[in-house]
């Protein structure tokens, strides 16, 4: 038997411990800490023990375990409960509290790590009521937890709160000479410092917070089992938190522009899809991307991150041409008019961007020309003839988005020419079978002409390595991996990064001087070139990956884009720039289970969503609470107004009502006396784990499943003003008024709470409920603060505002005349449209690929039974073609009788397609305007 | 998780009566009120506990040696495997794999519960695993397919499909 142990390293002081207390021969041999003892074992780890039968123990407890066994001591239940709980519970806060002490050197937090476990040692030892762990006599436990603890409870520096038990335990074992030998050895006499060299070599412990959710292995059905008890440890805990006062701290709200990273914070870089610039984001663009950004960055701000969030709209390429055509207007004044109107959108939805930018300035034109030009020296460009295709009624080259046909891999008939949406290979437009123009429906041709690709295959093993540590390090949604996976796994292809367009970033090289940039090499370096109109240091953020973590945020039809040809971009470009670390994509939200679809009217659109009279927070909290994470999922009215009236006016506002309201009511508008008992404690731990688990999943950006825990809170909150009926209490006796007061005044400090856990979600009526109960500002920033710390933030005496109700409920007939308001404008007895299987409309608009124009989405429309289908489906093309007219000329407000001439034409259409379609040529019923 | 792998074991001593467990703290650390004192907690405590209810103490291990091996591996399973990131599976898998290379049990000559709740809890990360990741890890996945197939363990866990047939046995020819 042969024992390898290393100086300065706490796990060997056990077992030196254990062999001196038990007296065992053994052979002790000191060796590096690198070494590597054990065979089976890629990492060192000591100490091991060599048995005589040459396996090895490489776990301490099991060491310290055999040594007691060896010499016909064996461990005990209880002594098992012991050791287990050391290894699970307490070695962990140790490894971190020795970190903190030893590597950070701020010996004085360790407390914060520590206590807990602490506190539950102390409980168990004075309620046994024994001098030792397991009874009267000094047992392996005894041995083991001693060793363990020796290096913090003999340093009186670490200001660890008084805990008499463990002290006197801890004492009977610091006093026996097998210690203080151990200790020596390993620790030199250097006390904590003794332990820096091996500390230092060992990862940084995850801390407890981030700890339960990095698990690979979790299972999400396990809620399910058993109830969870409180214990005692984690009321004791929630107790101290409680009694922790407010930190004067940098207040959140006031923020210095230019935000630049700083040395020794996490500075976050956020960016959400650039919206396309031709149409009217509805809902599903807003959550997709800039608001679930949105969120992520008020809430990283709460955490005293450094964040910058950056978003623009995209205003290159084809469909901007076409919609300038459309509404007579030059592109520039297209994006100039589009521009303003998703300024305002975000406006109205609070949206606070750091910067709210746009893709067509010179800044993006000088970054794109530099990556270009780097990546032409780099010789990742290559030069080839490319067959396209072009619409000779049309007079022009066809985008991708613009031509249509037959899959070449899986025959599906509306492949677009760039990607099929049924198998979602990617398509050259020319392969497609039997194209078609989707505007004008002829046949294009094809056309031979020069262009640049980007050679993605001679970057494919850099980017690989590259994913590698960036999945595994970073957040990236399962979606985002599982999409980028399957492009890899086809095999990288050159892209062709030129078009033969105007509106767009010019190509610099001479010999390709009518081209602009593709957009979706072009519109990614918007993030580049709209930070830079925000800051002339736009460098520090963007090409300074040690410092910088970037949050990309997108619906997931962007993903390809984001993790593998942008990154391919920069990383051929070889100028240090700061890559994608956390990629966070939404599938889709449907609507009312349809799809939202501008050209038939169907869905709520960004401007429109104002005009319900819905206050924007009651939007943001339904976005977010049916925020397609995981699975796509619907908005739908009658949902919106269940969540309104149950969520939101029933439980969260009711409860925060209430309890402003004793304080009003009962208590002259002051905050009352608390006196906690074991309920009150047990609701503050309950309170404190729900706010624990917001945070672990909010550090994920799981932001739907944060917002649960919040509604959970307030659920708990209810159930404790229900049980305790302050409102009977408040007319009995002194003990009475006195439980009616602790309860009222535990409720409104829970308020406060909610108000700061609210703040990224519904950012006003957070507002307004500090307002009401006068709370400080500084709650702000406390109450997010490591594993969550919720202190009594309103101390006795504290006097409130005006409380007032924070929510209205929607009611029936409101909500029925906004679902029928919104539902399209297809005459009534038209039967329902078939769901088609490709949901793109109701994803978020692509930043870096073109949106069908509102014309072809029309043609979207699945065919219905009728007459003659195929006529039908011509005649629905022809409708909507001639509606987008009728609409252009009133746009540019033409003559009445040109109109109206038009408008006949539509009619006539109209009717046309209703004898197709097999209905009676009824005209459709007169619809208000919708806007 | 963790209760259904006691039930399982229960299932699998034989043990007539089943307990009743709750959880403690966020991590829903079992815990088991047993009728004479003071409740137990903690998943290798309760499973030590009830193997020595069912008399079945050679599943602990046959000798001193063979029950810190044991011993060990149970605590490796609380300790390491639980909550393990991406890449300490990856190190977790390599070092097993190696364990079991000249292994058919982790301890001894004979099935143990060291078995038993390594394979419980590796058993998510095995589902996850595609099947060149499997021959990576050959030792640990014939370990694996053993303790699924032998009697009375698997109880609540799927099976899981381990290994292809193979018909060239090497690379090169």
């Amino acid at each position: 038997m042969k024992l390898f142990v290393s100086e300065g390293n706490p796990h060997c002081l056990k077992v030196l411990a254990a062999l001196e207390v038990c007296g065992v021969q053994c052979d002790v041999q000191y060796v590096n800490h690198e070494e590597k003892v054990v065979p089976f074992l890629s990492r060192p780890a000591l100490p091991a023990l060599l048995l005589s039968s040459g396996q090895h123990l490489f776990s301490s407890n099991a060491i310290c375990r055999y040594l007691f066994e060896v010499n016909g001591q064996d461990s005990s239940e209880l002594c098992n409960q012991w050791l287990e709980w050391e290894a699970t519970v307490l070695q962990p806060a140790l490894l971190e509290a020795l970190h903190i002490a030893v590597v950070q050197g701020k010996g004085s937090e360790v407390s914060k790590v520590l206590q807990g476990p602490l506190n539950s040692l102390d409980q168990s030892l004075s309620k046994g009521n024994t001098p030792y762990l397991t009874g009267k006599a000094v047992s392996v436990a005894d041995v083991v937890l001693w060793a363990a603890l020796y290096p913090v409870l003999s340093d009186s520096s670490l200001a660890l709160g008084e805990c008499k038990c463990v002290k006197t335990w801890f004492d009977r074992g610091a006093v026996m000479h097998s210690f203080q030998s151990a200790a020596q050895k390993v620790l030199q006499g250097k006390g904590l410092q003794g332990m820096k060299s091996f500390m230092q070599r060992q990862p940084a412990p995850r801390s407890s917070q981030c700890r339960d959710t990095q698990q690979c292995n979790s299972n999400p059905a396990e809620g399910d089992e058993g109830e969870r008890v409180v214990s005692e440890a984690e009321m004791e805990a929630a107790v101290l938190t409680w009694s922790k006062g407010l930190n004067d701290g940098p207040s959140t709200t006031d923020r210095q522009h230019p935000i630049l990273p700083q040395e020794g914070k996490r500075n976050l870089l956020v960016t959400s899809a650039l919206p396309y610039v031709n149409n009217v984001p509805h809902l599903g663009n807003i959550i997709g991307c800039v608001l679930s950004a949105d969120v992520f960055s008020r809430y990283g701000r709460l955490r005293d991150w450094n964040m910058l969030f950056v978003c623009g709209t995209d205003e290159y390429g084809t469909a901007t041409e076409n919609k300038a055509r459309e509404e007579g207007l030059t592109p520039q004044q297209i994006c100039d008019k589009y521009h303003a109107i998703h300024s305002s959108i975000y406006k109205w939805f609070q949206i606070d961007f750091d910067y709210f930018g746009r893709t067509t300035t010179e800044k993006q034109t000088e970054i794109a020309q530099d990556i270009f030009w780097r990546l032409h020296k780099h010789d990742f460009l290559m030069e080839d003839t490319v067959e396209q295709l072009r619409c000779e009624s049309c007079q022009r080259f066809l985008a991708d988005r613009f031509v249509e046909g037959i899959c070449p891999h899986c025959t599906y008939p509306e492949a677009r020419g760039d990607q099929c949406d049924k198998c979602g290979r990617l398509i050259n437009a020319v392969e497609l079978r039997e194209p078609q123009c989707k505007v004008c429906r002829q046949t294009p041709v094809i056309r031979s002409s020069k262009h640049l690709f980007l050679d993605l295959p001679k970057l494919e093993t850099q980017l690989e390595q590259w994913l590698d540590k960036s999945t595994s390090t970073g957040d990236w949604t399962a979606n985002a991996k599982q999409i980028t996976r399957s492009w890899l796994r086809d095999g990288l292809k050159p892209r062709c990064i030129t078009r033969d367009l105007k509106w767009g970033t010019p190509v610099p090289h001479p010999d390709f001087k009518e081209k602009v940039f593709y957009v979706w090499f072009d519109a990614p370096i918007g993030y580049l070139s709209i930070t830079a109109n925000y800051t002339d240091k736009w460098e520090k953020w963007w090409k300074n990956p040690d410092q910088v973590e970037l949050y990309n945020f997108m619906a997931k039809d962007n993903v390809p884009f984001h993790s593998v040809v942008f990154p391919c971009s920069l990383l051929g470009a070889q100028d240090n720039y700061t890559l994608v670390g956390h990629l966070v994509a939404t599938e889709y939200l449907n609507y009312e289970d349809t799809k939202f679809s501008k050209s038939r009217g169907v869905g709520v659109f960004g401007d429109m969503a104002k005009d319900t009279n819905i206050p924007s927070d009651v939007w943001r909290f339904y976005l977010l609470y049916v925020r397609p994470e995981g699975q796509d999922s619907a908005f739908s009215w009658a949902d919106m107004a269940t969540k309104n009236n149950s969520e939101l006016l029933n439980n969260l506002g009711n409860f925060i009502n209430r309890a402003g309201m004793f304080v009003t009511k009962f208590f002259d508008g002051c905050v009352p006396v608390m006196e906690l008992q074991q309920e009150d404690k047990k609701l503050l731990a309950l309170v404190g784990w729900e706010l624990q688990q917001y945070i672990q999943l909010m550090d994920k950006v799981k932001i739907r499943d944060a917002l649960k825990h919040i509604l959970n809170i307030s659920r708990h909150g209810n159930q404790y003003i229900q049980v305790n009926e302050p409102w009977k209490k408040i007319k009995g006796e002194d003990t009475e008024r006195l439980r009616a007061g602790t309860v009222t005044g535990v409720s409104v400090n829970i308020a406060c709470l909610l108000s700061v856990m609210l703040f990224p979600y519904m950012p006003t009526v957070s507002q307004t409920i500090r307002d009401q109960l006068n709370a400080p500002q500084s709650i702000i920033s406390t109450m997010l603060q490591g594993n969550g710390t919720f202190v009594c933030a309103l101390s006795a005496g504290h006097r409130v505002g005006t409380v007032s109700p924070l929510f209205q409920k929607l009611e029936v007939d409101q909500i029925e005349a906004l679902k029928k308001r919104f539902s399209g404008q297809q005459p009534e007895d038209e039967p329902p449209k078939k769901k088609t299987t490709a949901q793109k409309a109701a994803n978020t608009q692509p930043a870096a690929v073109p949106a069908p124009a509102a014309a072809a989405a029309a043609a979207e429309v699945a065919p219905v039974n009728g007459v003659d289908p195929e006529k039908a489906k011509q005649l629905t093309q022809a409708v909507a073609e001639q509606g987008d007219k009728v609409r252009a000329l009133k746009t540019q407000k033409a003559d009445k009788a040109v109109i109206t001439a038009e408008v006949t034409k539509l009619l006539d259409l109209k009717k046309q397609l209703a004898l197709a379609e097999g209905k009676s040529p009824e005209p459709a019923p007169q619809k208000g305007k919708k806007k | 998780m963790a209760l259904r792998e006691l039930s399982s074991l229960e299932k699998f001593l034989g043990l007539k009566k089943p307990n009743k467990y709750s959880t403690q703290g966020d991590k829903k650390v079992p815990v088991l009120q047993s009728n004479n004192g003071a409740p137990l907690v903690g998943l290798v405590t309760i499973a030590c506990h009830l193997v020595k209810e069912a008399k079945r103490l050679e599943l602990l291990g046959d000798s001193a040696e063979s029950r810190a091996v044991v011993q060990q591996w149970l605590e490796h399973r609380v300790t390491k495997l639980d909550g393990c990131t991406k890449e300490e599976m990856k190190t977790i898998l390599k070092d097993l794999n190696l364990y079991l290379q000249d292994k058919v049990y982790l301890a001894g000559n004979q099935l143990t519960i060291a078995d038993t709740f390594m394979y419980y809890g590796i058993h998510p990360l095995i589902v996850d695993l595609a099947i060149q990741e499997k021959e990576q890890y050959v030792n640990v996945t014939r370990w694996f397919d053993h303790i699924q197939h032998y009697p009375g363990i698997r109880h609540h866990l799927p099976p899981v499909a381990v290994l292809r047939n193979r018909i060239y046995t090497g690379r090169h020819h």
